[in-house]
Parts: C-alpha cells; sequence; structure tokens
C-alpha cells in the first residue's frame, strides 16, 4: 500500500524507489569494482607436494625478508591441485598468487584459458635471470604461443633402477631392451612373489614412463599432427612393453601407478624398474627400503632406435592471471629459480632445469655417481615430451594407453592399437581445433 | 483465525493510519507478512545453494563449455544429451555398472543388515559392545576406507592372498583385476554400510507390536514362517524406506571408487560409475558442457528411482 504522493513528506521515499535503490546497492556491492591486495595479505602459493616444495619452504624466511610480506604455501597432491586450480581460476579466485603447473599436462589448457599471466618481458627483460641459461627443452615447453607463461623448477628422466646382487651374473645392468626382456624373464618367480620387473600398468598414469620405450622402438605419439600410435614402431613398442609386466611383472599391474609399482621394488620384490629419476631416493631410505644396499642406476636402455629417453620439465611455476600481487610473485619466481637458489637445490638432491648447475659437477655431488652419470646421458638422449603435445592431455591419456592395457593383459595388441589410432585421429582434428585460441 | 481490524501490531511493519480510518494493515495481514519475512533467510540459501546450481548446471549442460565455464560458450541445444546417450563406449557401460554396483550392494546390505537386526532384536550379553563394533565401519571416511583395503587387497603385499594361501585359495588380484574390481568394491562397501541398514532396520524392528507374532506361535507357526509371513510385512514400509536412502546413497558412490581405481575408474574403465564418469569429464577432460548434460540425466535418473520408490512406500504403508 503506497500512501498517496501528495501526503509523501518532501525527500521521503515511495516503496518502489526504495526498492530499487536497496537492489542497486546490492547489485553495487556484488559488482567487482578495481581491486587492491592489502598491504597485510600474505602471497599465496598453492604448490604440488613435492620434495621440491618441502625443500623451498626451508628457505622462505629470505624471500619474506625481501619482500615484505609474509608467504603463505600450501601442498596438495597433483590431482587434488589440478582439481583446485579448475574450480578457483572458473571463479577468477584471487586467492591464489604463485602456482606450480606441470608444463606438459596442464599448461596449454591455463594459457588457453587466460589463467596464467604472460612472463615473457620479465623472463626476456631481466638481465640477472639469465633466462637462456634453462636448458632448452624445458624453456621451450614454458612458451606458449610465443609468450613465456611459467619459469621451469623440476627436471625429470627415466632411471633404470635394478637390483646389482642379482643383476651380476648377467654382466651389470641390461644395455638394451632385449637383453632387459631376457634378464626379467630369467629372473621372475612369479609363483614365488618375485617378479623380473615392476612398471606402472594404468592406462593413463603409464602413459609417460612408456614414452621412452615408443621413442626408442622409433616411435612417437603424433606425427605431422596425425596420430603415431598405429605405426609399426609404436605397435612393437606396445607389445614389448605389454610382455615385459604380462610375463615377468606383478599381478594387478593394471592398477598401478608411480604410488603401487615402487614399493614392490623398495621391498625387493623385483629385479628392475624404470621410472622417474627423482624418486631415487625412496630406494635409499633404510627405513622404507630393503634394497638401499644393492640398488643400482643405469640409463635407458637402447631400443631398435637407440637409447631415447624423455627429458622433461615435470614442474614449473606460473602466475595466477587474477592475482592481486603480481609483482611479489614475481619476485617468488626469479627467486625460487635463480641460478643460485637451483643450485642449491640441485646440491640437494632436486634436479633443476638450469644448464650452468648441470655444468657444475659441484651440484651433482649429492647424488649417487651412478645415478649422476645416468641423468647426464638420458638429459643428453632425451626428448621435450613424455605425452602427447595436446590440448586435452587427459583424454589423449586414455586413448593412447588402451593398447597398454591390452598388452599386459595380453590380448592382441595390434586391433587394439589400430582401433585407438583411428580414435586418436579423430580427437586430433578436435583438439587442434580448440588450439586455435 | 481472527481478523483484527485494531492498529497493526505484533510487530507488523504497516504504518498507523489517521484516526477513524479503515487500518492500513491488518494483524492477519502483518502476521502473513512476517511469515515471509522469517522464512526469508532459510528459502534465500535454498535458493542459493540448490536452486542455482540446479539451474547453472542445466544451463551449461546445453553449452559446449569447454576448459573454462565462463569463456564464451555457445549454445548447443540437446547436443550434448545426444552424445551421452548414444555413447556406448563410456555413458552407458558406467550407467551398467551404477545399476549393478547399486542393486548388488544394497541387496547384499539389505539382507545381512535385516539378518542381523533379527540377531539383536533380543537383549543379549555383551549386546552394547557388539553394537559398538558394527557401527566402527560407519565412523570411518570412505578414503580411508578405500586406502585401507586397498592395502589389505594388495595382490603382492596384502595381508588377504597370504590368508586365502592357508586355506588353499590361490592369490587373487581383486582390485587389481578388471574383472574382479567391480564384485570387490561391492563388498567393501557392504562392509562399511550393512551397519547403517541394521540400525535402520533394529529402528523398525523395535517398534512392531508383539501380539500377531504371538499369536502366530499360539498357532503353532515356526520362527521362519513367523519371520515371512508376519515380521516382514510389517516391516514393509521401513525396509523401503531403508532402500530409498541407501540406494540414493549407494548410486552416488564416488570416493572409495576414485581412492580404489583413480580415474576413469580404472585401466579398462572396469569401475566408472556414472559419478566417476562425470568427474572425469569435469576434472580431466574440463568438457563441462557434456559433464552437465551427464550429471543431469544422472539426477533425473535418481529422481525417477527415488519416486517409484516412494510410491511404493506410500502404498504399502497405506
Amino acid at each position: 500500500m503506497t500512501l498517496p504522493t501528495s501526503r509523501r513528506r518532501a525527500g521521503e521515499l515511495s516503496r518502489r524507489s526504495f526498492g530499487v535503490l536497496a537492489a542497486a546497492s546490492v547489485l553495487a556491492a556484488c559488482t567487482r569494482g578495481p581491486q587492491t591486495a592489502s598491504p597485510n595479505a600474505p602471497l599465496r602459493v598453492l604448490a604440488i607436494n613435492h620434495v621440491w616444495t618441502q625443500a623451498i619452504s626451508t628457505y622462505l624466511p629470505e624471500l619474506e625478508e625481501r619482500i615484505g610480506r609474509r608467504v603463505s604455501l600450501r601442498m596438495l597432491t597433483a590431482d587434488q591441485l589440478t582439481s583446485s586450480f579448475n574450480v578457483k581460476l572458473n571463479a577468477s579466485a584471487t586467492d591464489i598468487d604463485v602456482m606450480t603447473v606441470r608444463p606438459l599436462q596442464d599448461q596449454l589448457m591455463f594459457a588457453r584459458n587466460g589463467w596464467i599471466a604472460d612472463l615473457t618481458d620479465r623472463v626476456e627483460g631481466d638481465a640477472g635471470y639469465r633466462w637462456t641459461d634453462f636448458q632448452e627443452a624445458p624453456r621451450e615447453r614454458s612458451v606458449v604461443g610465443g609468450a613465456a607463461v611459467s619459469v621451469p623448477v623440476v627436471t625429470e628422466r627415466p632411471a633404470l633402477y635394478y637390483r646389482r646382487d642379482l643383476l651380476e651374473d648377467f654382466g651389470g645392468a641390461p644395455g638394451t631392451l632385449d637383453e632387459m626382456l631376457d634378464i626379467a624373464l630369467e629372473l621372475e618367480r612369479r609363483s614365488e612373489g618375485f617378479f623380473g620387473y615392476v612398471g606402472r600398468g594404468q592406462r593413463n598414469g603409464a602413459v609417460s614412463q612408456w614414452s621412452s620405450f615408443l621413442y626408442s622402438f622409433g616411435g612417437d605419439f603424433t606425427h605431422d599432427g596425425r596420430s603415431g600410435i598405429g605405426t609399426p614402431e609404436a605397435v612393437a613398442a606396445y607389445e614389448y612393453y605389454g610382455r615385459l609386466l604380462h610375463e615377468a611383472g606383478p599381478p594387478g599391474v593394471t592398477n598401478m601407478s608411480l604410488e603401487q609399482a615402487m614399493p614392490i621394488f623398495a621391498q625387493g620384490k623385483a629385479a628392475m624398474y624404470v621410472d622417474a629419476d627423482a624418486i631415487y631416493s625412496n630406494f635409499l631410505d633404510e627405513t622404507i627400503s630393503t634394497v638401499a644396499d644393492t640398488v643400482g642406476f643405469a640409463p635407458f636402455p637402447a631400443g631398435p632406435a637407440g637409447s631415447v629417453p624423455h627429458n622433461i620439465p615435470s614442474w614449473s611455476l606460473a602466475i595466477n592471471e587474477f592475482s592481486l600481487l603480481r609483482d611479489d610473485a614475481w619476485e617468488f619466481l626469479r627467486w625460487a629459480s635463480s641460478p643460485e637458489m637451483v643450485a642449491r637445490l640441485q646440491a640437494e638432491g632436486i634436479p633443476g632445469a638450469r644448464q650452468s648447475v648441470w655444468d657444475d659437477a659441484a651440484t651433482l655431488a649429492s647424488f649417487p655417481a651412478e645415478l649422476a652419470e645416468t641423468m647426464r646421458i638420458n638429459a643428453a638422449n632425451g626428448i621435450g615430451h613424455d605425452r602427447p603435445d595436446v590440448m586435452q592431455v587427459g583424454r589423449a591419456r586414455d586413448i593412447v594407453g588402451r593398447p597398454l592395457v591390452s598388452g599386459i593383459l595380453g590380448e592382441d595388441v595390434a586391433a587394439v592399437a589400430a582401433d585407438a589410432d583411428a580414435e586418436f585421429n579423430d580427437f586430433l582434428v578436435r583438439d587442434n581445433r580448440q588450439r586455435e585460441f | 483465525m481472527t481478523t483484527t481490524t485494531a492498529r497493526a501490531a505484533v510487530g507488523a511493519p504497516g504504518r498507523r493510519a489517521p484516526s477513524g480510518e479503515k487500518p492500513l494493515v491488518t494483524f492477519e495481514q502483518a502476521n502473513r507478512r512476517l511469515k515471509w519475512a522469517l522464512l526469508a533467510p532459510a528459502l534465500g540459501f535454498v535458493g542459493l545453494m540448490i536452486v542455482f546450481p540446479l539451474v547453472f548446471t542445466i544451463n551449461l549442460s546445453l553449452t559446449d563449455a569447454f576448459g573454462a565455464v565462463n569463456a564464451g560458450n555457445s549454445y548447443l541445444g540437446l547436443q550434448n544429451f545426444a552424445d551421452a546417450l548414444t555413447d556406448t563406449r563410456r555413458f552407458w557401460p558406467a550407467v551398467g555398472r551404477t545399476v549393478t554396483f547399486t542393486l548388488g550392494a544394497v541387496a547384499l546390505e539389505t539382507v545381512l543388515g535385516l539378518a542381523l537386526a533379527m540377531l539383536m532384536r533380543k537383549a543379549f550379553r555383551g549386546m552394547e559392545i557388539v553394537r559398538t563394533i558394527l557401527m566402527v565401519p560407519l565412523l570411518a571416511t570412505p578414503v580411508a576406507i578405500g586406502i585401507l583395503w586397498m592395502l589389505i587387497l594388495d595382490p603382492t603385499n596384502g595381508i588377504a592372498n597370504h590368508l586365502l594361501g592357508f586355506v588353499g585359495i590361490p592369490p587373487q588380484e581383486f582390485l587389481g583385476s578388471v574383472a574382479q574390481s567391480l564384485p570387490t568394491l561391492m563388498l567393501i562397501d557392504v562392509w562399511q554400510w550393512t551397519p547403517m541398514m541394521t540400525v535402520l532396520l533394529l529402528a523398525g524392528l523395535t517398534t512392531l507390536p508383539e501380539e500377531p507374532e504371538e499369536a502366530a506361535r499360539v498357532d503353532g507357526a515356526n520362527a521362519w514362517q513367523r519371520f515371512v509371513h508376519v515380521i516382514l510385512p510389517m516391516l514393509r514400509t521401513t525396509i523401503l524406506t531403508a532402500l530409498v536412502l541407501r540406494g540414493v546413497d549407494a548410486l552416488k558412490t564416488f570416493d572409495l571408487i576414485y581412492a580404489t581405481k583413480g580415474p576413469g575408474g580404472g585401466s579398462d574403465f572396469e569401475a566408472e560409475t556414472l559419478n566417476v564418469y562425470a568427474y572425469g569429464l569435469t576434472f580431466d577432460y574440463q568438457e563441462y558442457g557434456l559433464a552437465s548434460a551427464v550429471l543431469v540425466l544422472f539426477t533425473l535418473f535418481i529422481v525417477a528411482i527415488v519416486v517409484v520408490l516412494r510410491r511404493r512406500t506410500e502404498r504399502s504403508a497405506s
């Protein structure tokens, strides 16, 4: 009920006017104006739960003193991290400043979505930072559409972990994939719970480690933008890996990723294991390993096309596009990936991406000598990707991994590979369309 | 109801009318407005937390949203629904697994829960201890339970195969096997949720009158006959209610499957249910449009089941 206008005193609002004003106030309150960070706001880092993060966290007070701001570091597992980024950045959240990203898994999609900031001017315009000091492959992986969007902090290659005591009779670590298969079949005692070889067998999770087998057989995920997983080389790599795990591997291997495969080798139940060189410390820690005294390290064995492992930046640092503390975030990146910090961390056993640090023998002193040599050789022979270089990496890995599982289950690999090849070609057409951003 | 013509009271927001005029707001009007004013926060919360996400998801399901939900999407109409409903590689097998998992697990839980409830119906020495032990699986989170069972059932290092070896059964792959994964997950679900069925059914059993059973006993009915012809019919409403509660919960199972089988429900998608599939589409593939369509279909599926079961419950109650 509204009072007649004539009876309303001057300056009194009608109900409608009041309603409009209230609605406008609510809208105005909800509308995001130009935002600035509070001087007391911490620099928020959302990072992977990894030895690199644990190591860098001990040095944070140095940076806090330099930027005059507290650093809040939160660690999550890889899957949780990706899910968190997806949820928060879809909402243009400002409560993340620095992110650890997987350059080969998430970076392209994040760049397409406009979630990570362009760092080109910062990395190239800062002479003291020495951007060209980063190894070529990791540096190239940091660039999307001509813009540097991340800086690599951890690199990774495969290593062949083997039991020195068991392989002594065979002349030490196998130099070729054929030798590795023969030794694995010779040593396996599956009925007694001992396996010649253990490795990742999950459809999606195994793809990155299988990539070195693929390259060493002369194949690749794609050739000239078309699927490469139906080529004779790829099929041979599928069949080889499938046979290795089917005949010499543990039961239930198709459900195994790093977390399941690693303990089997660490518990002394397998003769050989190929996985990331970054996990070597798990086998030297006597509280969780029974092979601390007998584990050996060797370069990736040669296939028909030679020894061609991957050599990739596994984790990089990026800045949230919506961050209100971009300058401080860049200070974090600059500090955490500086030549001095990379040298310091590499000396603690965390392989970085700076060539000058790799050239300094002192930084490799913390690694077992055999492993340091393995890393050096694999880095020299390595290829800069370990999964398909596409936008939708998760879907691509699911397609590429299907023949792997068939091989492990002892099924007809060639037929499944042909089917997966057709599916992968269809996928690549769609994915290429999405890349035009 | 009294309609007072007195001046607005009881917190009525109306303003006073000049003396002798009809009041601007009656008590009834004031009361009605107050009701809505008091309900407004709750309604606003429900609207915000339930209706908005639902409408947002339905809207998203009609678009080609990919990568980021707020990145200029185009409307596709019902294309995502058509894609999902014609997908025989992932969608329909996931529907089949969801139904199999739910029916298998809930059926076993109902039978075992009823058996345990019948055993615990009459007081016995140590009943409190037994009840407490039965409740333990309910207290743990599904992810913790998943990890616990992964360790127990690990084909190489787990204790399960060790124990099976004592009775001459060869080692099993359990969660590592394409064929055994879903049945194993169903058994883990049964282990965790049977106590809940027991509690629900025990609550129903304790409210049943004793006279019909006594009369049947006097007439010479044995224990099985009394159970089938007297107790079960009287317990029907409780059983249907328990089935609705547990069934809807089982349909939505996600954490246990994801913790034990990872993305995609395993290497051959052997444990991929609709929930796991929708999660993968969202967070592994960033296909928000298709994922939303799958979720809308899943929601309709659950609503249909609940409606059918509710009608049965009402019919049985009447």
